[in-house]
């Protein structure tokens, strides 16, 4: 099998080693200080590590080989298995998609030759920001940027501390940033009162303060935000918790920033239309840039998500959800929607590609699935077929791309297992249809 | 494996032949001389088909973030021009920001071996190189974007040792793959994060108190000192505003003889005269370049239709931002590196600005005499998307199609247009051949591209010789890239994986100290993750480098 990805056999590594300066691949925001060491007990986080990256890294991985309907089998038999399933599907579904660059661009290429559907098992989430970027455009800042300017944050109805660990420690608390200018002590602002605060504290906090809505009205005092700037009169607010004097006063430190930043996490904004919530966001930053400077920072992109969408898009034209049915690609970001087609029984071949956290599974269905999984993936049943497949990050190196969409980080192979890249298995079905 | 071309008219300027009939042979992939008694493995008849190398684009923006995001933000953009799957090539979209692979094959169909991104944002080089490397086809190379990036910035501010801010651009251009460096709106995509609005040659950032002017004359006596063959490639301040042509030439004016590039000057040649203040710096911008050596030049001609701005001038298109269409404009401060903006734009020719736009780079092709100096460009797709070169060449060579389309447009512009009128030049095979060819492959120091003399690589384009030039260029015979046939009647028949070009200019590696203190400091990226190595490049890619020479340095 051709190895597109730097992987040593596993006969050539010393039996302990320690790695610096390792990409977190379990994380959107892909912090890449960590020192991971590995023993013949496994990976061990030794520095710069939270819950989810001990939880990734130290994983121990259930024991796994290739399977045919639940019967262990030899890989190769596996990928002439996947190859028989895929030549005669007439609409693959290619879901999942946590993998890394290498591991999507074979992705596309078999979408490509066996005329299937492309779609990233987070997409939904992710849509909430594509729709609202296709339709008015924004303006956006990245992790490094914020870090060194931002004198105001906005945590915009999501839970950003449960979802990234480190974002307030890296982020909104550095122990140093690069401009005297702006202010040392950053104001945090919370929009949602079931939010985790916990992670507002350090030297460089200064207030921290809290607009007690629901999480999910956070969108509906923004409104009310940008038409208070604009010097509206309004009602007082229908959201229980909050004073019509308490978002006069965000205002006024909406104005008086010198860098404000707006942060949401699509996949915190878990309800219907949760795609105007983001254009409140995005709106209110474009409103204040007419006289000062603000930007939106919009987080999550977990399980390669982020990835996904760029590696289909350029390879595409589009951002996910594109069909190959007709040889070319056909965007409906509802009609080719994985998760939907599976649930309207849509498609006649489901393959599934889980190869960084264990949890990322099919919604349940009738059709015959091809899993690429990583061991101990929770499958309910076992798959048509089941090739486990190495980390990118932690069993091979790789790239993912971040979730502010500039930064690519490379990923180091530390050599937990020895398992294939989703690039070899995928490029090894393709070189057999 | 040797290949013979025979009774082409050939023009190849570099070598001095205009038009003679010549035969060409490339055996492994490299031109050689004459072996008229060995047998030729192929035998290509090409008599009375022109023959030229494999055209070059400079400047056109291939590959990176904003071109992704782009490609995101215009889903209308690509739906209207799908191109399937076939045995050889590799479905995707077109249009003004295709995908990848298909930009590689239009740009080969299209008579093109070579295109280099302009504006590669140090923060997102791994990205522009993916996406390079899934462009087929083509040779390609990025200019890393410098100027705006706070660690150069606090270098000038602080007056560190020139000899610190000279390697830290090599060490940039070495981490990046990089073979140039450009500087867009110097200092002004920093100024804006500060919340500076415009920020001319000579005014001071808020927060740093550098000029552009210093900016510009730091960075280009870096490269010309580092010995780096392509000279500082000047975004320059002020883009898109009437009045420019004066920061433009103040702006050529500052050089004070050292060697800069400026290009998409149509954006940057703006005057304020006629009855609606908007008119055309052409002539001065012309005259000016014309008695200064040391400077080269490339056109961003605008050409109508719908299309999709994209820059790292986040300041100035945040400013047209107004003007976008459809209305979505993408503005993003990057990284403490760079910014971008992503504004689509219609160009309509019954808009009087629009049609100025295309009245002045036609004037700035028409006036300006030495096509060694001059690239052809539409700065794709900023001016017009790539694929309306052919269309743009016809208007050079043919001064009566060229008539018949100034015709058609706004007519207080045409009112306005006296002046090109009254040219009657029309380019020559020999000069579109410098403007596409020999002129870029010199610039940029590719020593074995864009010409046809024993040592080049066998990349070669036939055309059929039609009196309609448009068709003529759009859709050549036949196409070689590195001996092999890749194109025949303008179709992809087989597909290659072009090489990647940098330079790697000498650096004192003590640089990297202070660098892995800044890093550590302040960035989300380490330095040692930051560095874009080869192996990315030839396996993860699988592409090729080519190490082009670079001078030796001075001190």
């Amino acid at each position: 099998m051709p190895s597109s990805n730097a992987r040593k056999a596993k006969g050539e590594r010393a039996s302990s080693e320690l790695f610096e300066n390792v990409t977190n691949p379990f994380c959107g925001t892909l912090p890449d200080d960590l020192t991971v060491e590995r023993t013949d007990k496994g990976l061990k986080v030794l520095k710069n590590g939270c819950a989810k990256s001990v939880a990734g890294f130290e994983r121990k991985l259930p024991p796994a080989s290739p399977q045919v309907k639940g019967k262990e089998v030899d890989l190769a038999k596996a990928i002439q298995e996947a190859a028989k399933l895929i030549g005669k599907a007439a609409l693959p579904l290619y879901g999942g998609l946590a993998t890394d660059v290498e591991g999507m661009r074979a992705t596309m290429a078999l979408a490509e030759r066996s005329g299937g559907i492309v779609d990233h098992a987070l997409s939904e989430a992710q849509y909430r920001n594509f729709k609202i970027l296709q339709t008015t455009g924004w303006i956006m800042s990245t992790l490094t940027e914020t870090r060194n300017r931002a004198d105001l944050f906005i945590i915009a109805g999501s839970d950003i501390h449960k979802l990234h660990p480190r974002f307030f420690e890296t982020i909104v608390s550095p122990p140093d940033s690069m401009f005297d200018v702006t202010a040392p002590k950053r104001t945090v602002v919370f929009i949602g009162k079931g939010l985790d605060r916990s992670g507002a504290k350090g030297a460089r906090i200064g207030e921290v303060i809290t607009l007690g809505c629901k999480d999910e009205q956070a969108a509906e005092l923004v409104a009310l935000l940008r038409a208070r700037l604009r010097g509206f009169r309004v009602k007082p607010p229908k959201l229980e918790g909050v004073t019509l004097a308490e978002i006069d006063a965000l205002a006024e430190r909406c104005r008086n920033a010198k860098y404000g930043v707006v942060v949401w996490a699509p996949p915190s904004l878990n309800f219907p239309f949760a795609e105007l919530a983001v254009e409140q966001f995005t709106g209110l930053v474009k409103d204040l840039n007419q006289t000062i400077r603000f930007a939106g920072l919009s987080l999550g992109g977990a399980e390669g998500a982020i990835t996904a969408g760029a590696v289909c898009t350029w390879i595409s034209g589009y951002p996910l959800r594109v069909s190959y049915a007709s040889g070319a690609p056909d965007y409906d970001p509802y009609r080719w929607a994985v998760g939907r087609m599976l649930k309207e029984g849509e498609g006649d071949l489901l393959v599934w590609i889980a190869s960084i956290s264990p949890d990322l599974v099919p919604s349940p269905t009738k059709i015959p699935t091809i899993v690429l999984g990583t061991p101990g993936l929770a499958l309910t049943e076992p798959p048509s077929v089941f090739i486990p497949v190495g980390t990118p990050g932690v069993d091979h190196a790789g790239r993912l791309v971040r979730v502010d969409n500039v930064v690519t980080l490379p990923l180091k192979d530390l050599g937990r297992a020895d398992l294939p890249p989703v690039a070899d298995v995928l490029s090894a079905i393709e070189a057999a249809l | 494996m040797l290949i013979k071309l025979t009774g082409g008219k050939v023009y190849d300027p570099a070598n001095k032949v205009s038009g003679q009939v010549r035969d060409i042979y490339v055996e492994n992939g490299k031109i050689v001389a004459a072996k008229p008694n060995a047998r030729a493995d192929a035998t290509y008849d090409v008599k009375g088909r022109v023959v030229m190398a494999g055209a070059i684009d400079p400047h056109t923006h291939i590959g990176g973030g904003k071109m992704t995001i782009a490609r995101m933000l215009l889903p209308e953009d690509h739906q209207g021009d799908p191109v399937t799957r076939t045995s050889l090539t590799r479905a995707g979209s077109g249009r003004a920001v295709p995908s990848t692979h298909v930009t590689g094959y239009r740009y080969a169909e299209m008579g093109y071996t070579a295109c280099f991104e302009p504006a590669m944002l140090p923060a997102n080089a791994r990205q522009a190189h993916m996406e390079m490397g899934d462009t087929p086809m083509v040779d390609k190379g990025a200019f890393a974007m410098l100027g705006s990036d706070d660690f150069f910035l606090r270098q000038l501010a602080a007056k560190k040792d020139f000899a610190a801010i000279k390697d830290y651009v090599a060490w940039t251009m070495h981490a990046t793959q990089a073979i140039a460096v450009k500087v867009v709106n110097p200092g002004g995509i920093s100024a804006f994060k500060f919340n500076q609005r415009k920020l001319d040659l000579d005014e001071e950032h808020v927060y740093y108190h550098v000029t552009p002017r210093q900016i510009i004359i730091t960075l280009a006596r870096a490269l010309e000192e580092l010995g780096v063959t392509h000279p500082l490639h000047i975004h320059g301040c002020n883009l898109g505003i009437p009045g420019n042509i004066e920061t433009t030439l103040d702006t050529i004016r500052a050089a004070e003889g050292l060697r800069i590039h400026m290009t998409h000057t149509q954006f940057l040649s703006y005057g304020t005269e006629g009855d609606r203040k908007f008119s055309s710096g052409a002539a001065r911008l012309a005259e000016l370049v014309s008695k200064t050596p040391n400077v080269s030049i490339d056109v961003g001609q605008v050409l109508f239709g719908q299309t999709c701005t994209a820059s790292g001038d986040s300041m100035r298109q945040f400013a047209i931002a107004k003007s976008a269409h459809p209305k979505k404009p993408v503005i993003m401060d990057i990284e403490c590196d760079a910014g971008c903006g992503v504004v689509p734009m219609r160009y309509r020719n019954k808009s009087f600005v629009n049609a100025m736009q295309w009245v002045i780079g036609l004037e700035t092709f028409l006036l300006f005499d030495d096509p060694w100096r001059m690239f052809l460009t539409t700065d794709h797709p900023n001016g017009a998307p790539f694929y309306f070169y052919p269309h743009l060449i016809r208007l050079l060579m043919d001064k009566s199609f060229r008539d018949d389309m100034l015709q058609k447009i706004n007519p207080d512009a045409q009112a306005q247009s006296g002046l090109l009128k009254s040219l009657r030049r029309e380019y020559t095979f020999d000069e579109i051949a410098i403007l596409t060819r020999a002129g870029p492959a010199r610039s940029l120091g590719l020593k074995d591209r864009g010409h046809l003399g024993a040592g080049a690589s066998g990349d070669i384009t036939v055309y059929r010789d039609d009196p309609d030039r448009e068709a003529m260029f759009a859709k050549p015979e036949l196409v070689f890239k590195n001996g092999e046939l890749i194109v025949k009647n303008g179709k992809v028949v087989k597909v290659v994986q072009g090489a990647t070009h940098v330079v790697r200019p000498d650096y004192d590696k003590a640089i990297e100290k202070p660098l892995k203190d800044y890093f550590d400091r302040y960035l989300t990226v380490r330095m040692e993750n930051f560095k874009l190595a080869d192996e990315e490049i030839i396996r993860g890619d699988k592409g090729s480098i080519v190490v082009q020479p670079t001078g030796a340095r001075v001190a």
